[in-house]
Formats: structure tokens, sequence, C-alpha cells
């Protein structure tokens, strides 16, 4: 004896992004906060160590900005003309900062004046950072030099003139005390080691180079510069690995997340991709309203900071973990009763008596199965289902008209319950996936209250609002017929060779869908 | 050495089970009406014990004996009635009547008559009820000639006439009228109901039960309704109440054993039990399956079982409970599947419940299982058009399996292809894929590609539908690692050929062409190019099959028209090689050899003809067939190719034709005669199958087998004759333990019963011996028959002793009697 099989309500493919973990975790921020700088923003940059502060330049200040704050907590604004590159050491303790007019400051982050000041570059410095033994400076200036600088002293300790045009971005190896790196407008990346007297590899990007990053083992090199995100491996003495063209405009910035699994790539095209370092696909993307310059990620991937051209900071915060709390309000039985039993190990010699699990039936289910066919149509109109799972809505009133007492449950209905099948109707029968079963409703409902149209205006004005939507659809569904006859030229043209009656078809669905609807 | 066999055609299954209603015997047993067999099943275990065949036409009534409820009458359409002693599955006497019998019943009140229903002589359609006597003389075959009229203007239908309690009267009913003859008083009552014609259907009597105990006669009508008369006695104050649930036809009532409650079952496939005859207290058993045709309970009132028309059997406890179901060979309303074989468990694979997929294992007559296809509630009422499986299609090794479930719809057919992949873990077919609307119109034919290479992206589905295109489907798998599963099947492409209707689809035997019948034309496609190489036409007339030719012919492409013609295509030579006039309705390629079997329907009966592609010249003709219009037919592989003496029937050593007929009979051609084929059930008795396996005996077997070891061993000393069994062991396992004497008692002559006897009697004349002994028991349980059954099987063992020789001397057969003998007084006294 069979038992009674619930209605099936059929799944569509959705059609459209697939979500994966990716986008389900990037997709986890709180919507951005919004900052407005004075200028550009060139730099941001978190500091290593809790609360994560981050220092913000843009024109000639620094601002220094708490976690969740959205005024500036510290403001360094000592600078005559622009400010570049603000960068934290990585005790947190001290800030570096180069300026349009050549110096280079460096801040004790407590403090307000700057405890040194290194002059030697003729031209702005758009490039400073420090060395991961924290005692000395790097720095790259449109004087086409990098140098190395000593703190304690002040003093330049070496100067190196290789690249042919502006330095624009540079970055200190975190393994190696003594080796650095600055790419340039000259197209090329230099890596230079403080030992040697010359730069020790250089690596041909084939653009302006506008952004470097090591990653933190050291091994790899991403760089950025014209369309292009290139990675290379160093120690195979900078090989190209992979080159990547998702931008459709330069790429400004990248960063790397805590975990060093992603790679964050922003541009002036507004869009930041995040790319998998181990297939360097893009596995998501954000945008933003204009063009990026600078990004940072904070430790453990707490907040994304994006500064535009127009001066705005975008600040997005990752939304809290969400707590179980709904289930806990529900009273549930006591713990012990519910593991009572289950935890028992059947021994071999034991013979198990097993309760045929209850088959819980929805309610449209309970209803049907009772054959109660006007009360089953009522539950499935119910708020929940009818908004959210118009589906199920669909599918009980298909089983509706299989078991052929479609019109019968749709009779007998007052103005009130007329008017809210009239707006599902109206509202779902253009969908593809709803069409054949609620043209034939709708068939049905005008056929059924014909006579007492003009009784109410609200039906009435539901009936207009069907036959509006229907219009619409009819227009649609007619323009994109032009529009595949159009393409069957177009395919007729490219199949010439072939016998006139060949008809090759790619078959995604979409065709098919048409004409399915065009038959109603 | 084998005589020259003709080839016969043997039914194997599917036949009518609801010719009459089932009975009960005593002892749990189900004796059923099949065709033109009587069947006995068990109830405990659904199996088939026996079945037993001898009326040349249908059975159309199945009676228990009331004077001896070992014993079963059987009316057939042939004019004879049979008495059966059913647990041995022996007829007893036949009584030929001379007309059609179309009703058989049997009551306890008449001593040696019998109630048929049987045409009245010289007017159509009109039919009375007649007793008829049996003659009590010797013999085997009898005429029973002495009929008496007893009412006239009856019904055929057997459902349609009841006897009252302790057969005082006999209640019909036809159409509006009721009928009611009181035996005794030989009064005749009419009642009728006024005719009314409703929306669901008119208020005719349908059928008709009697209260066991009470005068009361319930009477159900075609619009559902259920009526209970009283007071009948009275021509004019009779009284009746209505139950009324059933929205449809009522099929069948029956009253419990006491007459509490009645049962009542129709269209709905629900059984509803009432409750003291009142409107308000029923019970339900709902969805059955498909439509109840006969209920009947068993006689002491602990089971009752449903006879459904799909050829169904459910037994059911007393208190409503599903109990199990016996089912052979479904009977669907139109097997639109085909004949296909599951080339996993070669199970024949066709329509079964609605919307389920049957596979139905012939070599034990049984269904293996069902495969819910559709997945959707069925609702049992008339003039609904519910979702039914119209295409199957097996993938070669039997992984992947196709379906495709239509609705019929004015406007526009709702179509489902589906594809099942084979789980190895649950052992059954998983949804893979679904299309919804795979084609605009209906799908006419489908097939895989067959390739027997173990790759799976070779396989290569095609679809072909009346809205003019054939469609390729492929397999892609799916890119997503995180995706439920890795493949899943689309589109590759779409042919068509002059916007002609696509009607049938082939692939050759390598899978590089593909042949496409559109209308009038055939199209032959490369299979991977997609190219169409070339067309064949035989006008006019529209292609109805094809197929390649396999093996050495595989250069054939053969083809059946409209217009009676069968065609063979060369495809090297793009020629017609030949042609011959013949009606084809059924192509069917044998997969294991080039031979190809056509069925035609000539002037009122079907013909087989077996041909090989190469030579237009048929290797074997069967004329006349059987005279059923044969729909669909299909080779089943053989397990073991069979050794066939004959060349004519060389085409049937690796694989079987079974077919389909329009009565849903299923057939198969077989070379053996019919005593080779019914041997092991006819003469075999009962308790040879039935030797229980205890301990006992299975640590005697192992005794037996060492010891034929050691006769082996021992060289030709002892006679074969020592592995048979001795009679006294025999009887040691035969008699129930708690009827044995003490063991003490059996021990010595047991033991002797091993030993091996050193008197050498000459054969014959232990044969003499024991032959007389033999018939001396066979007199012995002629008197005793019919006292107790445990006397009727602990006789057989003896009756056996006819056919082996034993070792023990006369006197110790006599002690062995004796206390047979002894321990039989011993029982009766309880």
């Amino acid at each position: 004896m069979a038992t009674y099989k619930p209605v099936v309500v059929q799944a569509f493919p959705k059609l459209g992004e697939r979500i994966t973990k990716d986008t389900a975790y990037w997709r986890g921020y709180k919507t951005p906060v919004q900052i407005k700088e004075f200028g550009a923003i060139n730099k941001i940059d978190f500091s290593p160590v809790p609360p994560y502060n981050y220092a913000v330049t843009a024109s000639s200040r620094i601002h220094i900005y708490g976690r969740y704050s959205q005024e500036p907590i510290k403001t360094f604004s000592r600078f005559k003309d622009a400010a570049y590159c603000a960068t934290y050491r990585d005790d947190g303790n001290l800030l570096v900062a180069g300026s349009e007019e050549g110096s280079i400051h460096l801040f004790d982050v407590s403090g307000r004046a700057p405890l040194r000041q290194f002059d030697g570059h003729t031209k702005p410095v758009h490039v400073v950072g420090f060395l991961s033994d924290k005692y000395r400076v790097f720095s790259g200036g449109d004087d086409y030099s990098s140098n190395l600088w000593d703190i304690a002293s002040a003093t330049e300790i070496v100067s190196y003139s290789e690249h042919t045009d502006y330095v624009r971005c540079g970055c200190a190896s975190k393994v190696n005390a003594d080796v650095f790196l600055t790419g340039s407008y000259d197209h090329t990346v230099k890596l230079f080691d403080a030992r040697t007297k010359s730069s020790v590899m250089t690596i041909e990007h084939g653009q302006p180079v506008e952004s470097v990053l090591l990653f933190p083992s050291g091994g790899l090199l991403v760089s950025a510069g014209g369309r292009y995100v290139k990675v290379w491996d160093v120690l195979k003495g900078g090989q190209l690995l992979v080159s990547l063209k998702n931008h459709h405009k330069t790429v400004t910035c990248l960063c790397l997340n805590s975990s060093g699994q992603r790679l964050l790539s922003g541009s002036l095209d507004r869009h930041v991709k995040i790319y998998s370092t181990t297939s360097y696909k893009v596995v998501h993307s954000f945008n933003y309203a204009t063009s990026i310059l600078s990004l940072a990620l904070s430790p453990e991937d707490e907040t994304i900071v994006v500064g535009m051209t127009n001066g705005v900071l975008s600040v997005k915060h990752k939304k809290p973990e969400e707590r179980k709390e709904k289930s806990q309000k529900k009273r549930q039985p006591a713990y012990r009763t519910y593991v009572k039993g289950r935890t028992y190990m059947p021994k071999q010699e034991d013979f198990c008596v097993s309760k045929p699990v209850k088959r819980v039936l929805r309610k449209y289910d309970k209803l049907l199965k009772s054959f109660q066919s006007s009360k089953a149509l009522d539950a499935v109109l119910e708020p929940p289902i009818r908004l959210y799972t118009p589906e199920v809505t669909v599918a009980v009133m298909q089983e509706l008209h299989r078991r052929g007492t479609l019109r019968s449950a749709l009779a007998g209905r007052d103005e009130k319950q007329i008017n809210l099948l009239l707006t599902f109707v109206a509202r779902r029968v253009i969908e593809p996936r709803f069409t054949p079963v609620l043209v034939t409703v709708a068939d049905m409902i005008t056929d059924i209250y014909q006579p007492v149209v003009g009784q109410s205006a609200i039906v009435d004005r539901q009936f207009l609002r069907l036959q509006e939507a229907i219009g619409k659809e009819i227009d649609y569904q007619e323009e994109l017929l032009e529009v595949l006859g159009m393409m069957d030229t177009l395919f007729a043209t490219f199949t010439e060779k072939r016998a006139t009656y060949l008809e090759e078809n790619k078959s995604n669905g979409l065709t098919e869908t048409i004409e399915t609807n065009m038959n109603n | 050495m084998v005589a020259p066999a003709t080839l016969r055609v043997v039914r194997c299954g599917g036949s009518t089970l609801h010719g009459a209603r089932a009975v009960f015997s005593a002892d749990s047993y189900l004796l059923c009406a099949a065709g033109d067999f009587v069947k006995m099943y068990s109830v405990a275990t659904e199996e088939t014990l026996r079945v037993m065949g001898g009326h040349a036409d249908l059975v159309t009534g199945v009676q228990l004996n009331p004077h001896n409820h070992m014993q079963l009458y059987s009316s057939s359409l042939d004019g004879s009635i049979k008495l059966w002693d059913f647990m041995d599955g022996i007829p007893i006497k036949t009584f030929t009547v001379g007309s059609k019998l179309l009703a058989l019943y049997a009551l306890a009140s008449s001593e040696d008559s019998v109630f048929v229903v049987i045409p009245k002589s010289g007017e159509r359609d009109t039919f009375q009820l007649v007793s008829v006597k049996l003659a009590k003389a010797a013999g085997q075959d009898l005429e029973a000639k002495e009929l008496s009229v007893v009412l006239d203007g009856v019904d055929a239908s057997p459902k349609r006439i009841a006897f009252g309690r302790e057969g005082e009267y006999v209640a019909s009913v036809k159409e509006v009228n009721l009928q009611v003859f009181f035996f005794k008083r030989k009064q005749l009552n009419r009642f009728s109901v006024s005719a009314i014609k409703t929306k669901s259907g008119n208020n005719h009597f349908t059928c008709i039960a009697c209260h066991p105990t009470e005068d009361c006669i319930a009477t159900g009508h075609a619009d559902g309704k259920i009526r209970l008369w009283r007071n009948f006695y009275h021509k004019k104050d009779y009284t009746f109440s209505t139950l009324h649930w059933h929205h449809d036809t009522v099929m069948d009532l029956a009253f419990s054993m006491e007459g509490t409650s009645l049962l009542s079952g129709g269209v709905e496939s629900v059984l509803v039990l009432w409750h003291n005859e009142s409107d308000c207290q029923k019970d339900f058993l709902p969805r059955l399956g498909s439509a109840i045709e006969y209920i009947s309970m068993s006689s002491d009132g602990a089971l009752c079982c449903t006879l459904h028309t799909d050829n169904r059997i459910t037994i059911i406890n007393s208190n409503l409970r599903f109990s199990k179901s016996i089912q052979g060979l479904i009977k669907s309303t139109d097997v639109k599947t085909g004949l296909v074989v599951d080339p996993r468990t070669k199970a024949l694979v066709l329509n079964g419940e609605p919307g389920h997929l049957q596979f139905y294992c012939l070599q034990s007559d049984q269904q293996l299982f069902s495969l819910d296809i559709v997945q959707r509630q069925y609702i049992h009422q008339a003039g609904l058009n519910q979702a039914d499986l119209v295409k199957v299609a097996f993938s070669a090794q039997g992984k992947w399996l196709a379906t495709v479930e239509e609705r019929e719809e004015v406007t526009d057919p709702e179509l489902q292809l589906k594809l099942w992949f084979y789980d190895e873990e649950t052992q059954s077919f998983k949804l893979n894929t679904r299309i919804n609307m795979p084609h605009e119109d209906h799908i006419t034919d489908m097939c895989f590609r067959e390739m027997d290479e173990l790759e799976d992206d070779s396989l290569i589905l095609v679809t072909a539908g009346r809205d003019c295109v054939f469609k390729v489907w492929v397999m892609v798998e799916d890119t997503d690692p995180e995706a439920q599963q890795s493949v899943s099947w689309s589109c590759d492409f779409v042919g068509s050929y002059h916007n002609y209707q696509a009607t049938n689809c082939c692939f050759s035997e390598d899978g590089s062409l593909l042949a496409v019948s559109f209308e009038e034309t055939v199209t032959v496609w490369d299979s991977v190019t997609w190219d169409l190489k070339c067309t064949f036409c035989h006008p006019p007339g529209k292609i109805r099959n094809i197929c390649f030719g396999r093996l050495t012919c595989s250069k054939y492409l053969i083809g059946a028209t409209d217009y009676g013609f069968l065609c063979c295509w060369n495809l090297l030579s793009c020629a017609l090689e030949w042609s011959a006039h013949l009606n084809v309705l059924v192509l069917q390629p044998d997969p294991l050899s080039e031979h190809i079997a056509a069925v035609s329907w000539l002037s009122k009966e079907s013909s087989l003809f077996v041909f090989k592609p190469n030579e237009p010249r048929p290797i074997y003709i069967q004329r006349n067939l059987c005279k059923e219009k044969i729909q669909l037919a299909a080779f089943v592989p053989r397990d073991e190719p069979e050794t066939i003496g004959s060349e004519k029937y060389h085409w049937l050593r690796r694989s079987q034709l079974f077919f389909l007929t329009d009565t849903q009979e299923l057939m198969t051609l077989s070379t053996k005669s019919l005593e080779e084929r019914l041997t092991p059930s006819s003469k075999q008795l009962a308790v040879e199958e039935s030797l229980p396996v205890t301990p006992f005996s299975l640590l005697l077997g192992k005794h037996r087998r060492q010891q034929s070891q050691e006769d082996i061993d021992l060289g030709k000393l002892v006679h074969n004759k020592h592995k048979q069994d001795s009679p006294a062991v025999k009887e040691l396992l035969h008699t129930p333990a708690h009827v044995l004497p003490s063991a003490s008692f059996l021990c010595p002559i047991f033991i002797n019963s091993l030993l091996i006897s050193k008197e050498n009697k000459s054969a014959e004349e232990v044969a003499d011996e024991v032959e007389m002994e033999s018939e001396k028991t066979e007199d012995d349980s002629d008197e005793e028959r019919g006292v107790t059954e445990m006397e009727q099987e602990d006789t057989s063992p003896m009756e056996l002793l006819g056919e082996m020789t034993c070792k023990l001397s006369k006197s110790q057969e006599k002690e062995l009697r004796k206390i047979r003998k002894m321990d039989y007084s011993w029982i009766s006294a309880f």
C-alpha cells in the first residue's frame, strides 16, 4: 500500500551568480561607512598591533582613525604640501611619511612633532617604508633614486639611482632585513640588497608599475601596472608565474588578506577584485562609486578600507557572527530527555525494533490528502508562502488543475480573496517558470468571475492590471522574437558552407523558453 | 533422440487474475482463477505454490467444496466443472455441462449440486441461474446433464448473484431490478429502484452480498450508493437504508463472517469498512493502488483479500491493516513503454502501476521492484488526465535509464524527460537530471547509443519528437567541485528534415550511424559530426519501424512501412536490397545474433517471421501465432545457450522471444514439449518439496553424503539404491514430533534402516511387493480421506514407495505401519 505522496514543488535552476564560500565570506560585511577627506587618498595603512588603528594619507594630512571611529583620533598636519605614504613600523609605534617637497618625516604615534626628518631627495617622495629590522627606512622619489636611511642618526646609508623614471611604489621583505624592492614608471621592479652597491634583480613588468607586494614567505612578488597584475617567482630569478588581466583600467593598489590565501587588487575602474592565490581566479569582486587609489585590509579581515580619488574613504566592517539566539528562546526538552536512549549502542545479539518515522506533511498536503481543494488553495495563498515561495503556490495550483478541481477551488470567493488571487497572478504570470499554470488560472478566474465584473472597483482594477501585465509581456516577447530572427540570419550566414536544413542550436534553454512562452 | 519438436506458444504470466472471487482455504492458502488456470498462493509467503491447469478456456468460478474443504470446484467458459484436490494439484473429477459457465456457486445446504450461470439457449445476452446435479458415479470424466433452472434473466457477472443465510434464498440483481427467490417457499419477490441518471452515473445495481446470519441484502450501485434491504419477505413492506461514501461505482461488497461489518470497494481504490451498517461509523484503507474488483473474506474472518483490476491481490488483516500483496505482471491499461529488457537483471521492464515502471522477473513470474517515475499522487478517478510513463530506454550496461512521462492536455502537453543513474550502493535508480519540455510535442522514440566500451563520455541519448526535430543529449561534467553531482545531461544538437515529424530513431551496432525516420523518409546521420549522410524512402507509406542489422549484417537497415512493406536497404551502396509485402506490426532485432523477428497482422491472426537481413527468405515462419493482435515483442537473452536439436529453431538458441498481446498476456515460444514443461509441478507430490530443513535432516544429509562418497570409494559394491531415502527415515521426518512415539522405541528401526541389508533380493520381487503394499495404503487413504489433513500428508510418502525399492524387510514395514496406526488413534482422541 502506497503512502500519500506530497506535492512535488519543482526546483528551477538559479540563474546568475553562483554562491560559493568566497561570495558568502566577502558578502559578510556591513554597508560601508563613508568618510570625506580633503583630497585623493594615496595610502591607507593599518597598525599591526591592536587596536588596529589605521593611518590615512590624503592631501597634506595624515589622519589616524580608530577601528569604529568616524572622526580621526589623531592628525599629523605639519606638511607644507602633500604628504605621501604614511606607513607604520612593525611595532606600531613609529610612522613614516614622504612629502611633496622631498623630505621624509618620522613621527611617534603618541607624539605630535616629527622625531626625525630625512632630507636628500630632490623631488617628491612617493614611497617610504621600514625595513624589517625596524632601524632603517627605505624611500623612493620622483628623482629616480631609491634611498636607505638610518633612523638613529637620520643619515642616508645608501642611494641607488638605477631607475630611469619616477619611483612610485615599494615594499620591504619580511624575512630578510636587508632586502627591499621598488617599482617605477620605467616599467621595472628592482630588488635591492642593502649590503650590495647595486640592484640584485630587475623584473620587467611591461607597464608603469603602480604597486608591488611581496608574499609573507618572500618567495613570490606581485606587481601591478597598467591593466595587469603579474605574479613573479623571486626565488627562480624573477620568472613570470601568472599574468592577470581582470581590470579594464589601471590597477592602483594591491593587498593580501590576513591568511595570505586571497589577493585583492583595486583599480581606477572602480572595482576591487579578489583572487585566490592558488588558482589565480577571481572569486569575488566589489564595486565602488569612483576610482580606487588605495586599499587596506585589517588583520583578521575585520575591516576593508578603500580610498578613492574624490577623497572619500569607504570603511566596511565585518558583520558579527550570527548567534543562534532564536533557537535558544524556544523552549526545548531538557538535554537529558533528548539524548535518552540515543547513545545506546545495540549489541550484536540485540533485537532492534524500529519505530516508523512519522512523516510531517505541510498544511496544504494534508488538505490535498483529504481532497479539500479550496482550503488547500487558501493555505498556499497565506502571505509567507505566497510572497516567499511562490513556486509552492503555483505547484499546488498545478496539482489542483491535474485533479480537475481547480475551477471549483477558484470559484465562490469574496472580493478580498479575488483581489488577493488576482494580485498574485498579475505579478507572477510573466515569470516564465509560472506562465503555463498561471495563464490557465487567469483564464479560469476571468471565466468564473465574468458576471460580477463592474460590481467591485478593487477587482476591476486588478483585472486591468492583469491585462496590462500580459500586454507588456506580449510586446516584450515580440521584440525578443525579432532579435531571434536577426540572430538566425547571422547563424545562417555563419553556416553557409553547410546544407541549409542543418540548424546548429546551442540550446541554452533560452530559445526554448521563449518559444513555449509564445504558445501561451 | 530428440523428436523434431514444434514450437509452441506458451503463456508465461500476466493472465487476468480477476475472473472470479478468490477463495481462502481453511489452512491459509489462497485460491484464485488466473486465465485458464487456478493458482494457489501461500498467504504467509506470497508465493505461487501450484498452478492447476486443465481447463481449455477462462476459469470463471472457484469455490471450495462445502462438504470437503480440501477440495475445490472450478468452472470455466469451456463448459466444464472440475473438482480438484488442491493440496496435490490433482483433478479428481471433471463434469461436462455443455454450455458456457459464467459463474459458479456451491452451497453447503444443497447436497450434490452446484449452481452455475449459463446463457439461455436460443437467446443472446440473457442468462439464467441453474443448479447442476453432480453425479456420484465412478470415473474421472462425467457428464452433468441434470440442469434445473432456478432464476431466469440474471446478469452474467458473478458479483450480481448471492445466496442468503444457510442457502434459504438467492438474490440477483440486474440493471435496476432485484429479485429474491426463496427455495423453501418457492416464492419469487421482485423489487426495483426507480432509474435515476445523475452526473456521476445511473443507479443501476452493480453487486450484491447477503448477510451471513440475518435476513439482509446489501447492494452496490453505479452511483456509489450502497443499499441495505430488509424485510424482503413481503413484496410491499420491504425497507431499505442507504450508505453513501463512494463517488463512483461500487465494485464489490462483502460481509464479515459475523455480519457485523460490511466491506465495500470501488474505483477509488479505497476499501471501506462500515461498522454496524451505519453511515457514521466507517474505516478506510486508502491508496490500494488500483480499482478494487473483488473482495473476499477468509472463513475464520481473520483475513480479507481484494483483487484489483491490475492483476494484484492485496491481503488485508481483519483490523484493516495492509498485510501483503501478491503481484505478478501488473496489468496497466496501456503499455506505452514497450517491452524493454533491463541489461542488469534481465528483467522485463514495462508500465506497471500508473506512473511506475515495473521490473518483472520472467523466471519466477514475480515483480522484482517497482520504480516510481512520476512521483506524484495518482488520483483514482475516471476521466482525469494524469501524467503517465510513455517511453523507457536503458543504456547498454544498464547504468543509465531514461524515461519520458507526459500528461495529455488539449492545449499543451506536459512532458518530462528524466535520466536516472544506477546507484550501486542502494541498488536502485537515482534521479540525475530532469528536463521539462524536452520537445514541444510528444516524444515518439528514444534510444541510447549502445556502446560496450566502458567510458561514459560516449553515451548519447537521442529523442525524436512530433515537433519535427530529433534532439541529441549528452552528459556534461559539472565544473564546480562543490556541486552535488558531477554530471548532468544537456542538449547537444537538434536536427530536422524538411519539417517532417520524427517517428523513430535507432543507432547502428557500432554507434557510428544514427537512423531517424521522418514520416516517409529514413535519414542516416553521422553520430560524430551530425551530418546527414543519406536518405532512404519507400513511397507510399510512412515508416513504422526501423532497425539496423547486427554482426555480419550490420550494413543493412530494415524498415517497415504503413502500406505493408518490409524493406532492406544496403548502407554501402545506398540502394534497396530487397523488399517484401508484409504488414509488419512489430520489428524486433535479436541483440545477440543477426536474426530479426517481424510480427505481422494478417486476416485476424498474428504471424511470426524470422529472417536475416542478408537474405530475403525468412528462416522461420509461424502462421497463426495467436488470435490477438500482438502489441510488443522483446528478445531476452538466455542465461546459458539452450541446446536445440532442430536447425530450424536455431535462432532461439541464445535468446528467447517474448511478446505481449492486446489483452496483456505475456507469451513466449518454447521448443520443449508439454510434458517436459509440466513434469516438475503436476506429478510430484507436495510433501517431497516441502520437506522441512531441520537440524536433524541436515545432519542426516551430511551423513548420507558421506555415505555416498564412501560408496564411491568402495567401488560399485553398493547399489545406488542406497542413496534413496528409506521409508522409515521419511516417516520419521514427516511425522510431527509431538505425535511420534518415544525415541527409544523408534531407535532400533531407525538404526536398522540405515544399515545396508545383506540379502539381495531380486529387484523385481521387491518392486512387486511394494506395489502391493502401496495399493493397500491407497485404499486406506481413500477411506480416510477428508478426516484430517495430516493423514493425507502422511500417506503420501507411502505412495512414493512405488517408485523406490526399499531395503526394509516386510515385517519391519508392518511394524512401522502399526506404529503409525497407533498414533493416529491417539490424535483422533483429541
